[in-house]
C-alpha cells in the first residue's frame, strides 16, 4: 500500500487514502534513454511476476490527439502547450494511472509533472505558476531523473531521431539555425533539471553509461520500492472504484475471485498482461461514470 | 495576475459575466456595434472559441469523458490561446478587447463542480486583468423563464449532468444555475465586478454600459479614415437633402 498524497488539493472528490500499486517515473531530456528503459523494465516487472502499464506524454484519450495536432502546426503559445499537457496529464491520470494503481500494477511512466515544469520554466512560466497547476496530480513512489550532458546527448539524438522543433525551443528562441537552438535550450533545460531535483529529490542515475548499466542501476533501486511479493492483481478495481465494490454481493465476489484465479492461470501459462493492459483501457472510461453515480448513490 | 505574460496595455479589455438567460451577449453585441460605429479598432474574443483546442473539448463533451479536473483544464487550454492570440496582441495595439465570458466564467463552475477555489485562480494566473468587469445580475427564476420557455435540448454538461443532482436536465440546469449565481455574488465581492441590474430594459442597460465604458475610450486607437469618412457621410446627407 501506498499512501496517497497529492502536490496541492489533489482531485475533486478523490477519497482513498492507500493504492496498492506503485507510480515510478522515469525523467529525462529527449534522448536520454528513457524509453528504452521503460520497454526492458517492463518485460523484467512482468517476468517477475508484477503487473505494468506504461504511460507517457501525449497518450491520453482525450488530449492526445489534439495536442499532436496542435504542436504540427506550430502554433501553439507557450501558456496554452502548458495547459495542453495539464490536461492530458490529468486525463491519464484520473483515466489510466489510478485505475491501475488501484488495481495493484505498477505505473512506469515516461516523464511526469517535473518535465513539463522544466518546459514551462524554461519558456518562461514562473515557477509558482506550474508548479501550482500541477497541484492535481498524484505524488509518485519515486522519481528516477537519467542525467546526461550536452556532448553525450548530442550524438545520441543525432543517431536516433535527429533534431526536433519543439526539443529545440524554436517555438521561442531568437535565431532559425536548429543545432544551435537545440544547444541552447538542452543547456537551459537541463539546468532547470537540476533544480527540480534538487526540490523534489530525484534519484539520479548517469545515463552516460551503457543502457546495460543504467538498467541494472534502475533494477536495483526499483526493487525497493516494490513490495516484497508481487500483488494479486484486482481485475475488478480495474472497473470500479471501492465505493462501487463494497456494494457488490457475495455472489459477485466469488465472481471475483473467480476472475484472479483466472488472472493467475493466465500468468501461469504466460500470457502476457497486454490483456490487462487493454482491460484498463476500456474499463477506465466506464469506471469513472460508475464511480461518480455510485458516490450519488450514497449521498441519496 | 502573473504568470510569466505582460499584463500592462494601452488598450482596454471590457468582459461580461452572468448565468445564462441574464442577457449579457445581447449587451455585449450592442456595445460593440457601437464600437464599431464610432470607429474604434474592437476585437471580439468568445468563451470556448480556440480553434486549436475545440475539438479535444469537442470530443470530451461529446464522449462525455470530462472529469472536473479536465474540464477546468481544457477550458484554461483555450482561454490560454484566446489570451496568446486573440487578447493580448490586440490590447498591445491600443485596442479594444470585448470578451463575453471570462475568467469568472470558470471561477464559478469550476467550483461549483468540486474543483478547489484556490487553484482555479491560480492556474488563470496568466489572465489579463479587464478594465470593467460587467456583472449582469439577474435573479434565478427570471434568467431560468427566458432559457427554458421554448423547452431547448440542454446539452449534457450544460446541465450540469455529469454531477449527478438529478437525471432530469431541467431540474439539474436548474440546481446548476442556482449554484453558480450563488458562486458569481462571492465573484462581485471578491473582484469587484460592475454590477448592472439586468431587469432593466435593454436600451437603459445598454445606456449604462456605455456611459461607463466611455471615459475609457479617450486613447484607445481608432480607424485613421473615421473622421474623414464621417465628414464625407455628412456632407452626402446634406446635399441629398438640400436636393429634395
Amino acid at each position: 500500500m501506498t499512501k496517497v498524497q497529492f502536490f496541492g488539493a489533489g482531485l475533486p472528490g478523490f477519497q482513498e487514502k492507500d493504492l496498492p500499486g506503485r507510480l515510478i517515473v522515469l525523467e529525462g531530456t529527449d534522448g536520454v534513454g528513457r524509453s528504452t528503459q521503460i520497454a526492458l523494465l517492463k518485460a523484467w516487472l512482468e517476468s517477475t511476476g508484477f503487473a505494468v502499464l506504461d504511460t507517457g506524454l501525449t497518450r491520453s484519450l482525450l488530449a492526445g490527439r489534439g495536442l499532436k495536432k496542435a504542436k504540427e502546426g506550430h502554433t501553439l503559445g507557450a501558456r496554452t502547450m502548458d495547459l495542453f499537457y495539464a490536461t492530458d496529464l490529468a486525463d491519464r491520470l484520473e483515466n489510466q494511472m489510478i485505475p491501475a494503481l488501484r488495481a495493484g500494477f505498477v505505473v512506469l511512466t515516461d516523464r511526469y509533472v517535473y518535465s513539463l515544469m522544466a518546459r514551462a520554466i524554461v519558456r518562461g512560466a514562473p515557477k509558482e505558476w506550474i508548479q501550482s497547476v500541477y497541484g492535481f496530480a498524484l505524488k509518485p513512489d519515486a522519481v528516477f531523473y537519467l542525467k546526461i550532458d550536452l556532448p553525450h546527448l548530442i550524438p545520441r539524438v543525432l543517431t536516433s531521431t535527429g533534431f526536433d522543433y519543439w526539443e529545440s525551443g524554436m517555438d521561442f528562441l531568437p535565431g532559425s539555425d536548429m543545432y544551435d537552438c537545440f544547444v541552447e535550450y538542452q543547456s537551459r533545460l537541463l539546468s532547470t533539471f537540476d533544480q527540480l531535483a534538487q526540490q523534489y529529490d530525484f534519484e539520479i542515475v548517469d545515463a552516460r553509461q551503457t543502457v546495460n548499466k543504467v538498467f541494472s542501476v534502475l533494477q536495483r533501486k526499483i526493487r525497493k520500492v516494490l513490495p516484497k511479493v508481487a500483488p494479486v492483481v484486482n481485475i475488478q478495481a480495474l472497473s470500479m472504484p471501492p465505493e462501487a465494490n463494497a456494494k457488490e454481493d457475495t455472489k459477485d465476489v466469488e465472481s471475483s475471485l473467480e476472475d484472479q484465479r483466472e488472472t493467475i492461470q493466465a500468468l501461469d501459462d504466460g500470457q502476457l498482461i497486454e490483456d490487462k493492459l487493454e482491460a484498463v483501457a476500456a474499463s477506465s472510461r466506464k469506471s469513472a461514470s460508475v464511480g461518480r453515480k455510485a458516490k450519488k448513490k450514497k449521498k441519496t | 495576475m502573473q504568470a510569466g505574460l505582460d499584463t500592462r496595455f494601452p488598450g482596454k479589455l471590457f468582459i461580461v459575466e452572468g448565468i445564462d438567460g441574464s442577457g449579457k451577449s445581447t449587451q455585449l453585441d450592442l456595445l460593440y456595434k457601437w464600437l464599431i460605429a464610432e470607429g474604434y479598432c474592437v476585437f471580439f474574443s468568445a468563451w470556448n472559441s480556440s480553434p486549436l483546442v475545440k475539438k479535444t473539448t469537442k470530443l470530451g463533451k461529446e464522449t462525455r469523458t470530462l472529469s472536473p479536473t479536465t474540464f477546468s483544464l481544457i477550458h484554461a487550454t483555450d482561454f490560454a490561446d484566446r489570451t496568446e492570440r486573440e487578447i493580448i496582441p490586440p490590447l498591445k495595439a491600443g485596442a479594444v478587447v470585448l470578451a463575453d465570458r471570462y475568467v469568472y466564467t470558470a471561477f464559478a463552475r469550476d467550483s461549483v463542480r468540486g474543483n478547489d477555489r484556490e487553484w482555479i485562480r491560480k492556474v488563470y494566473g496568466f489572465a489579463v486583468p479587464p478594465t470593467i468587469g460587467f456583472y449582469f445580475r439577474v435573479p434565478l427564476e427570471t434568467a431560468l423563464e427566458r432559457i427554458l420557455a421554448g423547452r431547448p435540448e440542454l446539452k449534457y454538461y450544460e446541465a450540469g449532468l455529469d454531477m449527478g443532482w438529478s437525471d432530469d436536465p431541467y431540474e439539474s440546469f436548474r440546481i446548476f444555475q442556482g449554484k453558480i449565481l450563488e458562486e458569481y455574488e462571492q465573484l462581485v465581492k471578491e473582484y469587484n465586478l460592475t454590477v448592472i441590474d439586468a431587469t432593466l430594459p435593454i436600451t437603459e442597460q445598454q445606456y449604462i454600459v456605455r456611459s461607463l465604458v466611455k471615459p475609457h475610450l479617450k486613447n484607445v486607437l481608432r480607424d485613421p479614415q473615421f473622421h474623414r469618412r464621417r465628414r464625407w457621410l455628412t456632407d452626402w446627407l446634406s446635399v441629398r437633402q438640400a436636393g429634395k
